[in-house]
């Protein structure tokens, strides 16, 4: 790996590229944490971010689950917000306008209930302008085949891939579930089934126990695990999909710190999502980006693109 | 809206387990409103790992320590120890590091200009209302009906009256005031007063109270609810309760952070809040 030790006098180069996108910064925020941008412009310069990840979003408009919706647990949150959202009509008319404003790359997160929905709901966001890539959300039950989740079963996975990839003509980027035994089985099927790019992972399912109620925490039982707790087990998912795949990947999973975005990087990612440091702290992902130009800095790396992958093992 | 990495100015006990927490935040006095409130986290410890949202008590100004130095701008929260992150709060002091998001939500409507206007406050649910009720004794005769279990959650007596609020206590176990619950004095002062307006916080159970009595006699009522919010901003969607109208197949929900906390009581949905209330534990561990 070229990698200087002494200080560097200029200024660092953050940008990457993958998936056929160029961004100014590895830092975009995980779909879900950020709204749809506008939540959080009063408190950070969004065109300082390297992408935006909107929240998921379905051909109708979803209501969600019934309250509790979320619970903190140690070092973590559970949520089980039930992908709430405004569909894509309303989102194309009253929020991508925002969005456009802004000189950052918009990369819609997007799911369905079944292979069918899947199928319109890519038609309708090819027909969207102003889309920079799509990501593809493949951990939602699927309700027609009996409650099996299209993101734990390799065969599914690739099916459903398939069938976007068909209806897309931008970037498709797959984002992977943790619940399931082996990540790179899942990785090689939708890398095999066209996917252009990997987000590495999604939320851990968990419970919390009210133990003076004796019932969940959360009104739909079980939930989302994200925070700090998790980024040592998202951060080996990423490594092991590294080597198993070709495709570039995201690294997402507790990142709070530019330290720990760095971890992503240095094990192979080729840029990171912030998803509940969001929520601690609305201008998390600036700090990140801050910290990561001083570590280059400190470090002399002049691009940061020589630091991805530069984990020994 | 800011975004500080600011100092406690003070944190002091008020009553036991109730603390008043003075915090530097310029910029911040001007632009907060009656019913907005603050996103609190310690940097002490990454303990709890969320901030928690806390209702404005007041914001003012302290004259700085030392000649020629700008005045610090405050804003004032009061809490009560009832987890682990109040309990990390209270061992606070002047000095350490805080991180503060705010003002945040939509506050209180104070159109109720020249009229009676009666506030009803159930223990720590006061909080909000001192602000609003330092604004409304500008134009209007204020009322001021405070409920709590016992004489210890009974706060801030004194400031309200020196603000010039008449107030009535009622407690539980009638250790302070009257016996009984603050509902019972509402419908006592509003059979006095038929055209007052209502403006309420407190626990869910006195909220809901408070909305039966108001709804059948046609009183503007507005309350200030509480929830358990992750980003207090809007986006996380974790604090959301139903709106009046609201059905599965047109779904209503509003943000308790950014639609709220102080909502029209007739904008939401009392059935369903009422159910919320019976299945919500504790969102904290």
């Amino acid at each position: 790996m070229p990698q200087s030790k002494s200080p560097s006098a200029e200024t660092p180069d953050l940008s990457v590229g993958f998936a056929g996108l160029r961004l100014k910064n590895p830092v975009m925020p995980a779909s879900g944490t950020f709204g749809y941008g506008e939540e959080y412009s009063p408190y950070m310069d969004l065109n300082r971010l390297g992408a935006i990840v909107t929240k998921g979003l379905s051909l109708r408009p979803k209501a969600g689950n019934p309250t509790p919706r979320i619970a903190e647990t140690k070092g973590g949150m559970l949520n089980a917000i039930g992908l709430q959202n405004v569909g894509m009509d309303v989102f194309a008319e009253q929020k991508l306008p925002f969005l456009k404003e802004v000189q950052t790359p918009v990369i819609v997160n997007f799911f369905g209930n079944s292979l069918e929905e899947y199928g319109m709901a890519a038609q309708r966001l090819s027909q969207i302008d102003g889309i920079a890539a799509v990501e593809l959300n493949i951990s939602c039950p699927n309700v027609k085949q009996g409650g099996i989740v299209f993101g734990t079963d390799p065969g599914a996975a690739a099916e459903v891939v398939g069938l976007v990839r068909r209806h897309l003509n931008v970037p498709l980027i797959v984002k992977l579930t943790p619940n399931v035994t082996d990540i790179t089985v899942i990785a090689r099927a939708v890398e095999e089934a066209g996917a252009d790019a990997i987000s590495c992972i999604n939320t851990l399912t968990g419970l919390a126990v009210d133990i003076r109620r004796r019932t969940p925490r959360l009104a739909n039982g079980t939930g989302g695990l994200s925070g700090p707790v998790l980024r040592p087990l998202a951060v080996r998912m990423v490594y092991q999909v590294v080597q198993a795949v070709s495709l570039p990947v995201i690294g997402v999973g507790g990142i709070m710190t530019a330290e720990d975005a760095l971890e992503f990087l240095i094990a192979g990612a080729q840029a990171v999502q912030v998803g509940t440091a969001n929520f601690v702290d609305p201008a998390a992902m600036i700090t990140i980006i801050d910290g990561l130009q001083q570590f280059c800095q400190e470090e002399g790396v002049s691009h940061i693109t020589d630091l991805i992958g530069s984990l020994h093992c | 809206m800011k975004n500080f990495n600011t100092t406690i100015l003070s944190n002091q006990e008020v009553s036991p387990d109730y603390y008043r927490m003075k915090i530097l935040a310029p910029g911040i006095s001007d632009s907060a409103q009656p019913g907005q409130f603050v996103m609190f986290r310690s940097q002490a410890t990454n303990e709890p790992l969320l901030r928690r949202p806390f209702g404005i008590f007041q914001t003012g100004t302290l004259a700085s320590d030392c000649e020629g130095m700008p005045a610090k701008e405050f804003v004032e929260i009061l809490y009560k120890v009832v987890g682990r992150g109040t309990a990390i709060m209270q061992e606070l002091h002047e000095g350490d590091r805080v991180e503060l998001l705010g003002p945040l939500g939509h506050g209180f409507d104070l159109s109720a200009d020249g009229s009676e206007v009666i506030l009803v406050g159930g223990g720590i649910g006061l909080v909000p209302l001192y602000m609003l009720a330092s604004e409304l004794v500008k134009t209007n005769k204020v009322r001021l009906l405070i409920g709590g279990r016992s004489r210890k959650d009974v706060l801030m007596v004194t400031e309200f009256e020196r603000l010039g609020v008449e107030t009535y206590v009622s407690t539980d176990d009638g250790t302070l005031g009257e016996e009984g619950p603050v509902t019972q004095v509402l419908q006592r002062k509003l059979t006095k007063f038929p055209g007052a307006a209502v403006y309420a916080c407190g626990p869910m159970p006195m909220l809901e109270a408070v909305h039966r009595i108001c709804q059948p006699r046609k009183v503007k009522l507005q309350v200030s609810l509480e929830a358990f919010m992750a980003c207090g901003v809007g986006a996380c969607l974790g604090c959301v309760v139903k709106g009046a109208g609201h059905s599965e197949e047109n779904p209503r929900y509003l943000c308790t952070c950014k639609e709220g906390p102080v909502f029209d009581a007739e904008d939401l949905d009392w059935e369903l809040l009422e159910k919320r209330m019976n299945e919500e534990g504790h969102s904290h561990e």
